[in-house]
């Protein structure tokens, strides 16, 4: 495959930015991108509609004062990013135009697949194929069954009138298992993913015969589940419950909403705003996880940023022009859906560092309450900080134990209060992958915690 | 819209004449087809402006343009069709032929499917709808800045306590797109819109509450700035104070844009697709009776009304008006043809896709529950006690069109002596879509046009649990 930089030479950026810069702007990037997608999905028994796509384009931007100018092309021709520039840059008044010195520009690759052509597409539909298989014989109660496989890579250059100018190569790997079970009491679904900014070498470590089990018994349990409790009650969280911090604080201490007041974090750098329990840190250079890439989409390097550190905020998540106004460097969270959309500051893996206790002695030492084995998604005002997040997969606590399964519900709470409320992390961490959608913007990240109970939450079932 | 199966030969020279070059663009892919095989070509074409105000000043402009193609190939054998799909974010000669090439090297490797083959013209009249306005282009970029920016600061004049602005917008787009396929459909389609959006922040030192106004249009002469205000205004400032509710079982009100949201959520089990593959609360439920019998619910994208009308669904069928339920009974799923075909039916006219990159399948386009004679305050005065429902989150994650649970956060005021009285938040309502549309006690009249699937009205739902403190 041609690379960006062949497509683009150092000379048509140098160019660009000149163009973008000629109107007196104070900042100019050019942001390229080659995107290929692959996909196929089982449905009904059959493998359906193989897809594959591909685009690439360029996102021109200029900045002056609080103003941003955008432009972008699916067009890579010098003349094309030229008159993209001229329009990105109308938002200047006029002015000196500004030299760019570019050096060499640093080339990064965020996997080490041998690529997405390396393997042979019936290998990978025979994943899909066994997954039906698997999933049926969990018993005769599971009447559909649908698997989806994706893989895409992802090539960005990005070169600015700072004088960033480097590439990454993303390769990221899907695969996910929906089953409906029905019984007397209707339909029921189970699901199970699996994501990484990895190959097809993923399932070396991926097991995707647990995956269709897990989701058939997710789904044939749920056919005996009882309404969920309604009402304010203790929470065990597993380990595969990431996105409450998501929604709880992670979209709260994004820095576009700590600028514009609209999150309850603002000005709170160095109070308690969690159990001190809570170790918060969002990091995009965990290699292999889902939010993982080695440069963020403004060219500054991914990185570990500890944003809650026993209890204490600590800092919140920065992109290049929210960092650009406070005066500071950017902690590498400006992302983009690709490039026809601005970035933003959005998180990239996210979690709770593991605490002490025995996950087992969290559940034993709660009498009565609920535990959440699976989340959904969940949603967040951050003005309000009030936000919801739902399960899949959850159970009555009984006297210490583990009883009745549960109807999917959402919870609700209210960030800060529910932080708060953190009274015991236990020791076996993991990571759950998701997409997190921001102003119509959809990028992936990665959620990890370990199990830990939550003293109150109200719980949104139907039962009293 | 115009259809080439559709009249004479001197219709068919005229239409040639304003032929697109979109139009060309898909004729000339289906040309492509070798013998055989059934090609299907999806073209569209966009360009998009968007305006972001902030503090008083342009906080981002955008203007772009994009492009792209979808083409789907079915290779022919015994027992059916395998099928297989590309796309390209470009309308580039190689861009397309390297589109055409994979889509028919990943149809090698689908299974047989028995129920796969392209739209067939049904004879179905085209409905003309004049989606794309004259006076789209009118504006300049300097008026449609200054509106953006009058929009941010009228809100903040508005009321006291009105903090800032969280994000003040205009966008407007128009977009073509052209269908061919080898089965004998040729449609165009061209459609303008613009709207405004406005998120306001109520409150002091101590609180914060948000509410959201927009307003829709054809082209930017048709928007609104005092609606969208108003409505920002009226649902952050109504929220201030407001507190976690006591659990119990209660009438919901939802607010036309709540019930145009959980109307959404109704539709996904109303898909014919869905329900041919099992996944819908739906299944086996035809002619039964499935909703109180205040409940009619039609899909008919023909009427221009809505923001999403369409006369050709996305196969290059005729859109029309199909009656789903009707006084609480179940008559009626939406098809697309291969939905159909799994069911033994026709198309309903009903294919869906995300555009040119996305896959095509059976669902609601242009959904209207039919309107009451309530007016809200009727409405509120004959429930007299419960809640009415300002907002939902979590909809994504505590609704199922397959199972019909049904838990979303909420937040609105309290309906006390049949009037709306103090707030609450942090708050969850919860039943299934099932009970929810049997409990479906009164519709109001005060239908309400909203971007996407779903027109709004005020709808009251018994005995939901509503879960607080």
């Amino acid at each position: 495959m041609t690379e960006l930089i062949d497509l683009v030479p150092a000379s048509t950026i140098q160019a660009v930015l000149h163009e973008a810069m000629g109107r007196g702007a104070e900042f100019a990037e050019v942001f390229c991108e080659d995107r290929v997608n692959r996909s196929a999905s089982l449905d009904d028994g059959r493998v359906e509609e193989l897809s594959t796509g591909a685009e690439r384009g360029a996102g021109i931007r200029v900045v002056v004062g609080g103003t941003t100018g955008f432009a972008h092309t699916a067009d890579l021709s010098e003349a094309s990013l030229i008159n993209a520039a001229r329009t990105a840059a109308s938002v200047a008044g006029g002015g000196a135009a500004k030299t760019v010195a570019l050096g060499s520009p640093q080339h990064h690759r965020a996997h080490q697949s041998r690529g997405i052509d390396a393997v042979a597409t019936a290998e990978k539909l025979a994943l899909l194929k066994r997954v039906d298989e698997v999933a049926r014989s969990e018993g005769g109660a599971i009447t559909q069954v649908q698997a989806g496989y994706l893989e895409g890579r992802r090539r960005i250059l990005v070169a600015n009138s700072d004088g960033i100018f480097s590439t990454d190569d993303q390769v990221r790997t899907r695969f996910n298992v929906v089953c409906v079970a029905s019984g007397d009491t209707g339909l029921q679904t189970g699901f199970e993913s699996a994501a990484h900014t990895r190959g097809f070498e993923m399932f070396e470590d991926i097991d995707v015969d647990e995956m269709a089990r897990l989701a058939a018994r997710r789904a044939i349990t749920k056919l005996s589940a009882r309404p969920a409790p309604s009402g304010e009650l203790p929470v065990v969280l597993a380990n595969a419950g990431g996105v409450l911090f998501h929604e709880a604080c992670g979209h709260g201490l994004e820095a576009d909403h700590i600028v514009k007041d609209s999150s309850v974090y603002a000005g709170k750098v160095g109070e308690l705003v969690a159990s001190p329990l809570v170790t918060l840190v969002d990091d995009g250079s965990m290699t292999g996880e889902w939010g993982y890439s080695s440069i963020d989409d403004e060219g500054h390097p991914a990185g570990r940023n500890v944003l809650i550190e026993n209890g204490i905020l600590t800092d919140y998540m920065w992109d290049m022009l929210r960092a650009r106004k406070e005066g500071r460097p950017s902690s590498g969270n400006g992302r983009r859906q690709s490039y026809q959309h601005l970035p933003m500051v959005r998180m990239t893996n996210t979690f709770v560092m593991e605490g002490a206790e025995d996950p087992d002695d969290i559940v034993a030492q709660t009498s009565h309450g609920v535990y959440v084995a699976k989340l959904g998604g969940g949603q967040v005002n951050t003005a309000t900080g009030d936000f919801v997040f739902g399960t899949t997969e959850a159970y009555l606590i009984e006297n210490g134990k583990i009883t009745a399964p549960l109807r999917d519900v959402n919870m609700v709470g209210n960030g800060p209060e529910v932080l708060r409320s953190i009274d015991a992390v236990g020791s076996d961490f993991s990571m759950v992958p998701g997409t997190c959608g921001k102003q119509g913007q959809g990028v992936a990240v990665g959620c990890g915690q370990p199990t830990l109970r939550l003293a109150g939450i109200t719980f949104g079932g139907t039962a009293a | 819209m115009r259809s080439t199966y559709l009249a004479s030969s001197r219709y068919h020279l005229w239409w040639y004449r304003r032929m697109s070059d979109l139009t060309q663009i898909a004729a000339r892919i289906i040309n492509e087809a070798k013998d055989g095989e059934s090609v299907e070509a999806y073209v569209s074409r966009g360009v998009d402006t968007d305006v972001a105000a902030y503090g008083g000043e342009v906080e981002s402009l955008t203007q772009a343009s994009s492009s792209g193609v979808g083409v789907r190939i079915l290779l022919p054998s015994d027992e059916g069709f395998q099928v297989g799909f590309s796309w390209a974010g470009s309308l580039d000669d190689d861009a397309v032929r390297l589109a055409l090439r994979q889509a028919r090297e990943n149809a090698t490797f689908s299974s047989v499917d028995p129920y796969a083959g392209l739209a067939e013209p049904d004879g179905f009249p085209i409905t003309k709808l004049a989606l794309a306005s004259p006076s789209f282009s009118a504006m300049t970029i300097d008026d449609k800045i200054a509106l953006t920016l009058e929009l941010e600061r009228a809100t903040i004049a508005a009321d006291p306590r009105i903090k800032s602005v969280d994000h003040a917008s205009y966008g407007d787009f128009r977009s073509e797109t052209a269908i061919a396929t080898t089965s004998g459909i040729a449609t165009s389609d061209e459609r303008t819109g613009a709207y405004l959006s406005v998120s306001a922040l109520a409150g002091d030192d101590t609180e914060t509450q948000s509410g959201y106004g927009l307003s829709v249009g054809r082209d930017p002469y048709d928007l609104d700035t005092a609606v969208a205000v108003g409505d920002a205004v009226e649902r952050s400032t109504r929220l201030l104070g407001g507190t976690k509710p006591l659990s119990g079982r209660v009438t919901m009100v939802l607010d036309p844009r709540v019930s145009a949201s959980v109307l959404g959520q109704v539709a996904a089990a109303l898909s014919g697709d869905a329900v041919a593959r099992g996944r819908s609360f739906f299944v086996d439920r035809i002619g039964e009776v499935v909703a109180s019998p205040l409940v009619t619910l039609i899909d008919d994208p023909t009427d221009m009304r809505f923001f999403g009308a369409s006369a050709v669904d996305a196969e290059g069928l005729a859109c029309r008006r199909n009656v789903l339920i009707n006084q609480g009974r179940l008559e009626r799923f939406v098809y697309d043809s291969q939905a159909a075909r799994r069911a033994g039916t026709q198309s309903t006219g009903s294919a869906v896709r995300g555009g040119f990159a996305g896959r095509s399948g059976a669902g609601c386009q242009a959904l209207l529950l039919a309107p009451g004679e309530l007016d809200l305050d009727a409405l509120l005065a004959a429930v007299g006690e419960g809640i009415y429902v300002q907002s939902i989150s979590g909809v994504h994650s505590g609704v199922s069109s397959v199972s019909g649970d049904f838990s979303v956060g909420a937040e609105g005021l309290i309906i006390r002596d049949g009037v709306l009285a103090e707030p609450f938040r942090e708050a969850t309502v919860a039943s299934t879509l099932q009970r929810m549309l049997q409990n479906v006690s009164a519709v109001g009249s005060d239908l309400t046009w909203l971007p996407g699937l779903a027109a709004g009205l005020s709808v009251a739902i018994s005995d939901v649990q509503l879960s607080g403190r």
